[in-house]
């Protein structure tokens, strides 16, 4: 609609939300790169730290190893999740509900929660190792390092593309499958000369997801990587031991860290763009049986794929059980690791709680705000706060939280340290995605339902609150515990902003491991997952179709 | 209380793209006006304008004696019914209803009565507390009218209301929005692309093309006697001949054949286009004085039969329709001849763009 750009309350509201980005992403980001490029004792304009990160391998490496690993990971995933997808969708497969939950189930802990746990299986002293070398005497390959990063991640992140491409699948039409048989393509062919190009917008969209993910993840090759230095362990390990010192160092990784997701999106775009197509389907694709071989393989694959992605889950859920003699495991079972837990967590599971519920709270608001105005209101000024409101969306997750202490750790606003700074970073970093969903659901529902309510009298306001916001509601509650279930989990921004007083479960399970309190780990990752499942059982209730997009 | 909507001048555009170009019309008091056209032609961004969903670049809009260009759209009290019904779906029927009444503080007494008294009228009084989504398309058509209407609007303004319904319940409801029209007395918009609609509904019918009014009339005026050849062309179907029209004798001359006609006051031998329409060109095996033809086609659609027709003379092809006799079907390669109702038929300059037969 060409509407004139009247001032009125969404024109307030648009300013009021320039200024909180400008306050909370904007500003720290020109901070973070005044840090990188000036010199700290002599305030001279300088490069010096960019020329330490080139020219230095052992910083350079690190760039260099996350990009392969990610890049890695990236591919894994596709060719993991895709054919997944594809067999869910054209065929029937026993079980396929459960094995759904199981998917989803998978991606939802913190990954370093499964490195820790195929730590416990495939490491130097794990389960499966000590099995092969004791009892069979083979010697497996080391898990650490580079594959165990690339296992550890593609497991963890494939549901990503298998929800993608399920939901792409869903717009593809039966009748053009059809076609393509009678036209002499079927079976394999058929999957990739005609399916693949169908969803290639999707497995773009979901392959980008998953890179920006691999590449901000910093438990995993922490805990797994060892040698392996990835650069989201080297800003931690730069930025923490810098601490109060020189941290413009930290800063400048950080600014070629971002420049590599800005490119890394670019590039996506440019060719998302290209092959981007609207599909409508009328004839949605129904399972068909199988037989023989086929139907072997199929599920094979299916049930072999979800087992091995579930393992740790179900390995640290077991283990949570055991005995615990000091740091290590003994025969027997009871409680002992969850009571040890409760004396330690403090406040941990409150604070698991409370952050992202406030956290929630303000995502919804400024995002439903933040949702109207780029749909509802064309022209330049929501164009630029819209893609404002993406760049967290590239931006990795510790590098946002190192702008914000290197902003708010000094006065005017002095904020390290607090609940808040560690809300502000979870709102940063879920706004992306929670702006995308409500966007979509705010697409659908016809304008002129808010046309109709204006000619009837209603004022813009009560039109919002009475007819726009009832009507997004449900779809804008499922999003928001989709939210919820990945800030429970979140590790990257709070490592950096936490203190003994804001901790949270995931950073007390990462010190417990770190510590080699693996009983206590166990544990409280059980909580946690309890505490996730709870909440995906509660979507499933609201949300009226099983469309997850994270 | 209804009232006239005098437009004088609108301009709309999209950008650089002029959609309404210098528009004037006038809407009576209680009257059903149509604005009919093609897609794309500017009906409904015209109904938007006096709505107020879309700016206007130009011109002034009158309802009665005030000027609304400037007015929201929560003030210019207006019922509108939309194509989609736009009918909000977390409310039940009766609260879809009440929306507007609450909007302007009636009191909960009031707010009852009317509500119920247009639930009556509509006919969806035992709908009232089902959810839109438990309802048919008709139905929520009714609710959009009935919601529309409880306001007590001064204009109510209707954007393609039936094009989302099948054919049956199309006329229908086509029925019922005439006779509420009527019943409550109201000075109404109507847009359409569906000329039969346009013609069967409204008082007063606007034909648009290219952001132009092109003909405002009756339905009888706009088919009978169409300001030019879109309007003929739009409205209903027709053939059109290049022919020369004979002042000394007052006859029209196509080829051989000629015809008499009135005094059109042209000079002699004037090119003109005629515009027949096929049920005005009447087969005559045995005419003496005929245009001759071979028959191309024939369809038997009931009532009429439609018989496609290329004519001797310059082998255009011509559609006829006569009503449907026992006889067989012509068959291809028949030879017929024809005459045309002289009366009946338009005589337009040879561009097209004005008729001959209209005193203007």
């Amino acid at each position: 609609m060409n509407r004139k750009a009247k001032f009125d309350l969404w024109s307030l509201v648009t300013i009021g939300l320039f200024a909180l980005y400008g306050l909370f992403l904007i500003y720290p980001m020109m901070n973070l790169l005044t840090q990188a490029v000036i010199d700290k004792n002599t305030g001279q304009f300088t490069l010096n730290y960019f020329v330490k990160f080139f020219s230095t391998p052992y910083y350079f490496n690190t760039l260099m190893n996350s990009f392969k690993v990610t890049t890695a990971v990236t591919f894994t995933t596709l060719i993991l999740g895709t054919p997944l997808a594809y067999f869910f969708t054209r065929y029937e497969i026993k079980g396929k509900a459960f094995l759904r939950i199981l998917i989803i189930l998978s991606s939802m802990s913190a990954p370093f929660i499964g490195a820790y746990s195929w730590i416990l299986l495939l490491g130097r002293s794990g389960l499966i190792t000590l099995f092969f070398k004791n009892t069979l005497g083979i010697a497996i390959p080391n898990i650490y390092g580079f594959f165990g990063i690339l296992l550890v991640l593609s497991l963890q992140l494939y549901p990503l593309i298998f929800l993608y491409v399920s939901g792409a699948l869903k717009n593809v039409d039966n009748s053009l499958l059809e076609a393509s048989e009678n036209l002499g393509a079927a079976g394999v062919k058929r999957f990739f000369k005609i399916v693949i190009p169908l969803i290639t917008p999707t497995l773009m969209a979901a392959g980008l997801l998953v890179f920006m993910r691999a590449l901000a993840d910093f438990g995993t090759p922490m805990l797994i990587g060892e040698g392996y230095r990835t650069f989201p362990v080297t800003i931690f390990n730069e930025f923490i031991s810098e601490m109060g010192g020189d941290d413009g160092f930290a800063a400048a990784i950080s600014i070629v860290a971002i420049a590599i997701t800005t490119i890394v999106f670019l590039v996506q775009q440019y060719f998302s763009v290209r092959k981007s197509f609207t599909m409508n389907s009328i004839n949605k694709i129904r399972p068909e049986e199988t037989h023989g071989m086929k139907r072997f393989l199929i599920h094979a694959y299916a049930y072999l794929l979800v087992s091995i992605s579930i393992m740790p889950q179900v390995y640290i859920f077991y283990t949570s059980f055991k005995n615990v003699k000091g740091s290590t495991f003994a025969p027997g079972y009871s409680l002992q690791s969850y009571t040890d837990a409760f004396n330690k967590v403090g406040r941990a599971i409150t604070n698991t709680m409370l952050i992202p519920a406030i956290a929630l709270v303000i995502i919804i608001f400024l995002a439903v705000l933040l949702a109207y105005i780029s749909v509802r209101r064309t022209g330049p000024v929501s164009k630029i706060l819209d893609s404002i409101s993406m760049i967290p969306y590239i931006i990795p997750g510790s590098v946002i939280g190192i702008t914000l202490l290197i902003a708010f750790n000094k006065p005017p606003i002095l904020l390290s340290g607090t609940m808040t700074i560690m809300v502000i970073g979870l709102v940063i970093r879920r706004m992306p995605y929670t702006i995308r969903s409500t966007a979509a659901i705010l697409q659908q529902i016809p304008m002129n339902m808010e046309e109709a309510a204006h000619s009837l009298g209603s004022s813009k306001i009560k039109t919002f609150y009475k007819i726009t916001m009832p009507m997004m509601a449900a779809g804008i509650i499922s999003g928001a515990i989709l939210s919820w279930i990945t800030m429970i989990s979140e590790l990257s921004t709070a490592i950096l902003l936490y203190t003994a007083r804001t901790r949270t479960l995931t950073i007390e399970i990462y010190t417990q491991i770190i510590r080699g309190n693996y009983g206590i780990a166990a544990a409280l990752s059980t909580i946690l997952a309890v505490l996730t499942i709870i909440s995906l059982l509660i979507f499933n209730r609201i949300s009226k179709d099983d469309d997850l997009s994270l | 209380m209804s009232v006239n909507i005098t437009i004088k001048n609108a301009i709309k555009k999209f950008g650089e793209n002029t959609v309404i170009s210098d528009i004037s019309l006038k809407v009576k008091d209680k009257e059903l006006f149509t604005l009919l056209g093609p897609s794309g032609c500017g009906k409904t961004t015209l109904l938007r304008m006096i709505a107020g969903f879309n700016t206007i670049e130009g011109g002034e809009f009158y309802f009665d004696d005030k000027m609304i260009n400037n007015m929201e759209v929560s003030h210019r009290n207006i019922g509108m019914v939309f194509q989609n019904y736009a009918i909000f779906p977390h409310y039940s029927v009766r609260q879809n209803v009440e929306f507007g009444l609450k909007n302007r503080k009636y009191s909960k007494s009031e707010i009852k009565k009317e509500t119920d008294k247009f639930l009556k009228l509509m006919q969806i009084y035992e709908l009232r507390d089902r959810k839109p989504e438990q309802l048919s398309g008709g139905q929520q058509q009714r609710v959009a009218l009935a919601r529309a209407l409880v306001i007590k609007p001064d204009v109510l303004l209707m954007d393609e209301p039936l094009s989302n319904l099948d054919a049956k319940l199309r006329l229908e409801m086509r029925q019922v929005i005439r006779d509420v029209q009527r019943e409550v007395g109201i000075t109404t918009v109507y847009v359409t692309h569906d000329q039969e609609e346009a013609m069967a509904i409204s008082d007063r019918i606007a034909v648009m093309s290219n952001g132009k009014i092109q003909h405002v009339g009756t339905p009888q005026e706009i088919y009978h006697r169409p300001k030019n050849q879109f309007v003929a062309t739009f409205i209903g179907r027709t053939n059109f001949l290049n022919a020369v029209y004979h002042t000394a004798d007052r006859t029209i001359h196509f080829g051989a054949y000629s015809f008499p006609m009135e005094d059109l006051a042209l000079p002699e031998d004037t090119p003109v286009l005629l515009s027949v329409r096929p049920e005005d060109l009447i087969l005559h095996p045995h005419g003496q004085s005929a245009l001759t033809g071979v028959v191309q086609d024939s369809f038997f659609l009931g009532l009429n039969t439609h018989q496609l027709i290329e004519l001797d003379d310059n082998q255009q092809l011509i559609e006829v329709i006569s009503e449907s006799s026992l006889e067989n079907l012509l068959r291809k390669g028949e030879k017929v001849s024809l005459v045309i109702k002289g009366h009946k038929i338009n005589v337009f300059s040879e561009d097209g763009s004005q008729n001959l037969m209209r005193e203007e």
